[in-house]
């Protein structure tokens, strides 16, 4: 027992380690399977219906899939480079998650004394160890590209690399306003400062967050911010590296099996990372929406989990198959026992508000992810590089200024 | 062994493998990424001494921007591997005895030094990125701006120079 206690730090900070990648990984499976059906109905098809009811057990499938594949490596590649850039990809983006804190309270127990935060670490310098590690996430795709030894791939690289530097400039630049308003590097420091600010026209809530309060209303660098973070993912419109019409498949073209689906988690992990950024920097983090004197928007969690689980049981017992009519009534009634614990336990639901807000916000901008990728199409090289060098960069530049000019001004 | 030595141990035999694989490696592309291997271990040896600020810094700079344009430019050129010179005789007569003389000269001034070199966590010393702002914009402001103001008189010469065939 002393050894557990000697070493409680290290041990629990494992333990949040290994449940944290399970959890992104998971989460990760169902983004595939959310986007598809998004982009699904976005385009009037139904997406994937076949595994599993509404297709849940997708992710399931395509997971076996990658596991089963043959894994060739294409001749002439520099063999070590070829491993090392998915891994490179993957740890990076996992990586990054470690630094994101998910609620404010610790855990309502003490673990072998000592308090437990949602969120794996607290760094001082928080964001930018983030930017550290998306810095060095560029070398993933862009080694990815060289050591394939093919035409294509080179060329998805040779573009990401030079889309990376060119975004991560304005992305960096973008943020400066929020730093300057809070004062601080750590996230955590963040979100609180705009709990602590007056708001806008002194209302609280939503208008106390940076994008419309604070000594400038943080919208043009959100603006910069969210645009620059949506290149630096590569994703639409800014996924020039791997675009289909020209490139085949870009920097992972002579990946095939798991080697593809470490580029392919790598990818939808840094999607998460970004809509948690997008959340806590501009919209508040976990601090809700509305005043803290509407008590009544706390049984908001159940008020959406016990409709929501009423509905997927009516709409699992009239399922077509039996599977279907197994399972989603016992997730339905899951949903509807969460919801009345909820209710039932004050503590756990008190608990429960910050953890649930931040969801909701970076689920808001998932989709947001997603709903581009049902709609916009993708730039031109040279339409790029001239939005983000031209517009981006000076825009965020101006906005760090004006922030710093208004901040004198107000004198916070 | 506390764990920082340990640390330190891993660190620095991260950096100088890292420098050795620079020189012995045939192909570019492995050069440049032993540089960020000896890039990323320095950041962590300044995370060990409490400069938090310092070693985001080192990672975002030279590991992330400077590295990935070297990476860039060796794909751009699609440089193959090198070949193998000779051993020079002005490193054999010259480069060798200096490069031991300045390793000498460190390591005497470092084990003379009356203060103990400790990591963060033993003496709990963190450098607040507040306190070096103020410094590098309140007491070193004019060297800050001289500094900044060189670099940019730099990208102009580069500029000129690349410019220069088309008049």
């Amino acid at each position: 027992m002393s050894f557990l206690y000697a070493n409680a730090f290290l041990l629990i900070s494992l333990l949040k380690i290994i449940i944290m990648v399970f959890l992104v990984l998971t989460v990760n499976a169902y983004l595939t399977w959310f986007e598809r059906k998004v982009v699904a109905h976005i385009q009037s098809r139904w997406g994937p219906h076949r595994v599993g009811p509404h297709g849940l057990l997708q992710p399931l499938a395509d997971g076996a899939k990658f596991l089963l594949k043959e894994d060739p490596t294409p001749a002439g590649a520099d063999k070590f480079v070829y491993f090392l850039a998915p891994l490179l990809s993957l740890a990076l983006a996992l990586t990054s998650i470690a630094i994101i804190p998910f609620g404010p309270d610790p855990l309502p127990w003490l673990i072998l004394g000592q308090k437990i935060y949602l969120g794996i670490t607290d760094l001082n310098i928080g964001i930018l160890g983030l930017f550290a590690i998306t810095a060095l996430g560029v070398y993933g795709i862009a080694l990815a590209g060289w050591s394939s030894n093919s035409k294509y791939p080179l060329m998805g690289g040779l573009r990401s690399s030079a889309q990376m530097i060119s975004y991560e400039l304005a992305m960096t630049m973008s943020v400066v306003g929020v730093l300057l308003t809070a004062s601080s590097f750590s996230l955590r420091d963040i979100i609180n400062a705009q709990a602590g600010s007056h708001g806008l026209f002194g209302w609280q809530g939503i208008f106390s967050w940076n994008i419309f309060a604070g000594p400038l209303p943080q919208i043009l660098g959100f603006l910069c911010f969210y645009v620059a973070a949506v290149a630096e993912t590569n994703r639409v419109p800014f996924d020039l590296a791997e675009a289909e019409s020209e490139l085949v498949a870009g920097f992972h073209t002579e990946y095939a099996s798991f080697k593809f689906a470490m580029f392919f988690i790598a990818e939808y992990t840094s999607m998460i990372t970004v809509s948690c950024l997008c959340s806590i920097l501009f919209f508040g983090g976990w601090l809700s929406p509305f005043p803290p004197s509407w008590t009544f928007t706390f049984y908001l969690p159940s008020l959406i989990l016990i409709p929501f689980g009423a509905w997927v049981i009516w709409d699992g017992l009239k399922y077509e198959t039996m599977i279907g009519k197994a399972i989603l009534p016992v997730i339905g009634l899951v949903m509807l026992g969460i919801g009345g614990a909820l209710i039932a336990l004050p503590a756990l639901n008190s608990f429960i508000q910050g953890p649930f807000w931040l969801l909701s916000k970076i689920l808001t901008f998932l989709f947001v992810y997603v709903w581009m990728r049902g709609t916009l199409p993708r730039f031109r090289y040279d339409q790029l590089m001239s939005f983000g060098w031209k517009l981006l960069l000076p825009v965020s530049l101006a906005n760090v200024v004006i922030t710093a000019g208004a901040i004198l001004w107000r004198g916070y | 062994m506390s764990a920082p030595l340990l640390v330190f141990i891993v660190l620095a035999a991260l950096a100088v493998g890292g420098a050795l694989n620079l020189i012995l490696q045939k192909h570019p592309i492995h050069s440049a990424l032993s540089l960020i291997v000896v890039m990323v271990a320095l950041a962590g040896l300044y995370l060990l001494m409490g400069a938090e600020f310092v070693a985001a810094v080192q990672i975002i700079v030279y590991g992330g921007a400077i590295m990935v344009l070297f990476v860039f430019v060796i794909m751009l050129l699609n440089a193959g591997i090198e070949e193998h010179t000779n051993f020079s005789k002005l490193a054999g007569f010259a480069g060798i005895p200096l490069a031991l003389v300045v390793t000498g000269f460190i390591a005497a001034a470092i084990t003379h030094a009356n203060d103990n070199v400790l990591a963060a966590s033993q003496t709990g010393a963190v450098a607040p990125t507040k306190d070096l702002s103020m410094m590098l914009f309140r007491e070193f402001v004019y060297p800050f701006e001289l500094t900044s103001f060189l670099i940019l008189i730099a990208i102009m010469g580069a500029l000129v120079l690349a410019q220069r065939e088309h008049r």
